[in-house]
């Protein structure tokens, strides 16, 4: 049995993926306060996380449900929830194609949208992505194999759009 | 990046979301320690100060310090046995320990000469405990033998439980066990080493 480490080091080791996860669930602007109520409820509940579990697929479900609250709390409030706001955030350098990434990201439909995130950000297993979104594994695959298609395109199709603009 | 390494194009797809603001962590390692001091679910905060005796890890509970250690010891394994004996929801957090780091500096500067601060003896227990909470009353720039000090922990002879307990101090420098040297003078074992307590006696002396 291995002996539980600092949390500290469950911060700097997973929260760089957090945060990768979170952005791509939830946003550039939510994303900060769906990181600090996973790590919140996480440091909250470590005492009794048992020694050998997954800390990596831990965080990821706690991430996953304080997501769905995020959501649901900022679709009860009065604004289009298909159109994210414009706002600066301090988002990667302009042109790392960080920005062009997310913006993708956030147009795909949430579940193939998670399955990305979860599998492709997090490193879970497609068993462990449906356990979290519902349905089969295979239904997960599909939804994480759709998403990245669907990624390629909207990426392509962007960079066309933008060398459009850019050639006189 | 944690990514499936079969697929290597999807990560490829994927890798701009790396290069996140770089500062970003940090922002956020600082807001979640704060909200867990206020909701109390920062059991053990900790940070390091430099000092004239090396580098010292300086950790405090909400009841107060808890351990400092010397470089000498290995900060990781001793924030790991903190862990394991009493929380292992600890993290980084300079605010708590501003009053510690504070305090040492002034004592390192021969400006202080007694500490002025909440301590948690969790760590320390029965005849150990009653040698520590004895060590404060041996006054700045003075020293006791071990004898005097089990005389006064109420166990005349337990002089070699009375070096035990100074060696196993998890509040040295703050509990001068520093003070307590060999009944011949010599300056006798210290777990930061012996340079070190000849610095702080040294210290003390000018």
């Amino acid at each position: 049995m291995e002996p539980k480490k600092p949390f500290e080091l469950v911060v700097r080791e997973h929260g760089p993926m957090v945060l990768r996860v979170c952005r791509a669930v939830l946003g550039a602007h939510d994303a900060e306060d769906g990181w600090s109520e996973t790590f919140l409820s996480a440091l909250k509940a470590y005492p009794e996380l048992p020694p050998n579990a997954n800390v990596q697929a831990w965080l990821v479900t706690i991430a996953h449900r304080k997501s769905i609250d995020i959501v649901r709390a900022r679709t009860r409030q009065p604004v289009p929830v298909d159109e994210l706001p414009v706002r600066p955030s301090g988002l990667g350098i302009p042109g790392d194609g960080h920005r062009e990434v997310l913006d993708a990201v956030g147009q795909l439909p949430p579940k193939q949208r998670q399955a990305v995130a979860y599998h492709y950000l997090a490193g879970l297993p497609y068993k462990d992505v449906a356990g979290l979104l519902g349905g089969t594994p295979d239904a997960a695959r599909r939804a994480g194999a759709d998403g990245v298609k669907a990624l390629r395109t909207i990426l392509v199709d962007s960079s066309m759009s933008y060398v459009k603009e850019e050639t006189p | 990046m944690t990514i499936h390494h079969d697929e290597p194009d999807v990560s490829e797809l994927l890798a701009p979301l790396d290069s996140a603001e770089p500062g970003a962590m940090q922002r956020l390692h600082d807001r979640l320690a704060a909200a867990a001091a206020e909701q109390h679910t920062l059991d053990i905060a900790y940070r390091t100060v430099d000092s004239p005796i090396g580098k010292l890890l300086l950790a405090a509970t909400e009841r107060g310090m808890v351990r400092v250690a010397f470089e000498v010891e290995d900060h990781d394994a001793v924030l790991q046995l903190l862990a394991e004996k009493l929380s292992p929801r600890i993290l980084f957090s300079a605010s708590r320990l501003d009053p510690a780091a504070r305090e040492l500096d002034e004592y390192f500067a021969g400006t202080r000469h007694r500490f002025d601060l909440p301590l948690d003896f969790s760590l320390s227990r029965g005849f150990r405990l009653s040698v520590l909470e004895h060590l404060p009353q041996i006054a700045y720039g003075h020293t006791e033998s071990y004898a005097q000090v089990a005389l006064a922990a109420g166990s005349p002879r337990a002089v070699r439980a009375v070096g035990t307990a100074c060696a196993t101090n998890p509040l040295p420098v703050i509990v001068p066990c520093h003070r307590v040297v060999k009944s011949d003078g010599s300056f006798g074992n210290y777990l930061g080493g012996t340079e070190a307590k000849r610095a702080l006696l040294a210290l003390e002396a000018a």
